[in-house]
């Protein structure tokens, strides 16, 4: 072996091996886990533990907690709060690069600022902003002449209220990126346009959103496989109420493993949302290539 | 014309979004109840340390921010040796499949944490390192974000300074660390912003590691208090800004780097 390579491995090994042993392995475990009936008694004698094929996916597919509620709900958190993440993300981000605009870097770093929080803390100041009596946001729309929501008491509310906490944590991590993308795009692009007789509004169409189309594959992928671990803010604002209407897909992992320890059960509920986010990734990156 | 609606929604925007936080700064220096007063308002009256007071001597939050300390600063500095150790080789080391590895690698970045945490909890569990700090911290000591961070920044440090140093006779552990680590400085610091963020705010995995109220990090602490405290908005809401305070503040003093690298992240990959 080369000294280079010799080099190579020493400096590999304990990146490599805490990768290996405490991600790779586990999740090929996981796998294994999937497909036996590892719960409480298993914890207690490993002998217990029988191997059980796909009946736990076929368990989990057939139950309604976990496929007409949990995943839908999570698809719903998905696909609703992604684009409008993605649509706040690139408001902002045309605004603070805006050539008019003043004081970008303040605006930048507010705008930003919510990245950086703690979502358990942010979840818990949305729970009380969104107090049907005492909250801000019930008091703004009773100013416009609306009546009070109890928002997260309120099965058609919950997830609305929810997304709105993840749009406003997460827009500005998006915004970003954009705003790279926005300053990669050449000025000559924007000059040819306005020669040709195009508008502002033609611009964007035809110069802006095309030229951000390798942005857009990167937030959506992002965005998708974050949101589509949805776990924290349910956790937090709602319990997964009301009527299960806000239970995700890793908050029923979560409460069918590590509080029922039905871990072969779970096994499977994560494998099949490892499935779900490999898809979206995969879908995505077909929808650009198509462009 | 133009420039006013512009400035106008820049400032809607920006007090929209600071909204939520400067709440919760102003209802932790309220007295208990203030926050649930009919109709309600924006600043306290008489501000007061009570619900701090509270949340320090009673119910001993320092400790949980001690927890939060210590794993996020271990698990800063030891992966920040790992990672870049790695991502060296990556970049600059020639040997037999390494553009593979670093493939599978990049890889498993679509797989969520969640599909190895039930088999993690046993290893734990086997190894007796549940309800400790290095259960939190361990899985943390490499993440394959970081390697890729540093590999791609190490790719632009010329070859031939390597050479230079190797002819002088510097040995491999010495030219990754006088050589290559100084000139690596700014992504390290990056990075360093990253991981400390990523472990201070992080949930589940403490949730699911740490049994002891005594050793909880701040989000589990946070978390768990609301369940006997859902009513006393002002100690939430002082508990919430003793737990984003730290970042936030680290946040607007290291700015530059960290937005610096997450235009690095993006736009190269």
């Amino acid at each position: 072996m080369s000294r280079e390579a010799r080099a190579a491995v020493l400096f590999l090994t304990p990146a490599l091996v805490v990768l290996g042993v405490f991600f790779f392995i586990p999740v090929i475990a996981g796998f294994a886990l999937s497909v036996t009936d590892f719960d409480l008694y298993s914890i207690g004698d490993i002998r217990n533990l029988r191997f059980i094929a796909l009946r736990n996916y076929v368990a989990v597919l057939r139950s309604e907690i976990f496929f007409w509620t949990a995943f839908v709900n999570t698809l719903y958190f998905a696909l609703v709060g992604g684009p409008l993440t993605v649509a706040a993300s690139l408001g902002a981000a045309l605004l603070v690069n805006a050539k008019a605009a003043k004081f970008k870097p303040l605006f930048r770093t507010v705008y930003f600022a919510p990245v950086v929080t703690t979502l358990v803390a942010v979840g818990i100041v949305f729970r009380f902003l969104y107090h049907p009596r005492f909250g801000i946001i019930n008091r703004a729309l009773e100013g416009i002449g609306l009546q009070p929501v109890d928002f997260l008491s309120d099965p058609r509310w919950a997830m609305p209220a929810i997304i709105l906490v993840a749009v406003w944590k997460n827009f500005g991590y998006n915004m970003i990126i954009f705003i790279a993308g926005l300053q990669n795009i050449p000025d000559e692009l924007y000059e040819a346009a306005r020669i040709d007789g195009a508008g502002e509004w033609k611009q964007f169409r035809h110069v802006t959103l095309p030229m951000l189309g390798p942005t857009f594959l990167f937030v959506g992928i992002v965005t998708a496989i974050g949101y589509l671990q949805l776990f924290a803010e349910p956790y937090v604002m709602t319990h997964g109420g009301p009527l299960n209407r806000t239970l995700s897909a890793v908050m029923l992992m979560y409460q069918e493993g590590f509080k029922w320890w039905r871990m072969g059960y779970a096994a499977a509920i994560a494998f099949l949302l490892f499935l779900v986010i490999a898809a979206a990734t995969a879908l995505q990156m077909r929808m650009q290539e198509r462009r | 014309m133009k420039k006013v609606l512009l400035h106008a929604a820049l400032i809607a925007g920006g007090l929209l979004t600071l909204f939520p936080l400067l709440w919760m700064v102003a209802a932790s220096f309220m007295s208990r109840g203030e926050a649930t007063t009919y109709p309600p308002h924006v600043l306290p009256h008489a501000p007061t340390l009570a619900q701090y007071r509270e949340l320090f001597v009673r119910l001993q939050i320092g400790r949980a921010f001690l927890s939060s300390t210590t794993i996020a600063v271990v698990t800063t500095l030891v992966s920040l040796l790992f990672n870049s150790m790695a991502g060296y080789a990556f970049a600059k080391l020639r040997f037999r499949g390494r553009e593979r590895t670093f493939g599978l690698l990049l890889a498993a970045l679509v797989i969520p944490a969640q599909v190895g945490m039930l088999p993690l909890f046993l290893l734990m569990k086997t190894l007796g390192l549940v309800n400790t700090y290095w259960g939190v911290i361990i899985p943390s000591l490499a993440s394959v974000f970081g390697i890729f961070l540093i590999r791609q920044f190490m790719l632009s440090i010329p070859q031939e300074l390597l050479e230079a140093a190797r002819i002088d006779g510097a040995g491999e552990l010495r030219i990754y660390w006088s050589v290559v680590m100084p000139l690596a400085r700014p992504i390290l610091a990056t990075l360093a912003i990253f991981t400390f963020m990523a472990s201070w705010n992080d949930f589940m995995w403490p949730l699911i590691v740490l049994s002891d109220q005594s050793r909880y990090t701040l989000p589990v602490s946070l978390a768990n208090l609301l369940g006997e405290h859902a009513q006393d908005v002002e100690l939430m809401m002082a508990g919430s800004v003793v737990t984003v305070l730290p970042v936030l503040a680290l946040f607007l003093f290291l700015q530059r780097y960290y937005i610096a690298g997450l235009m690095a992240g993006s736009v190269k990959g």
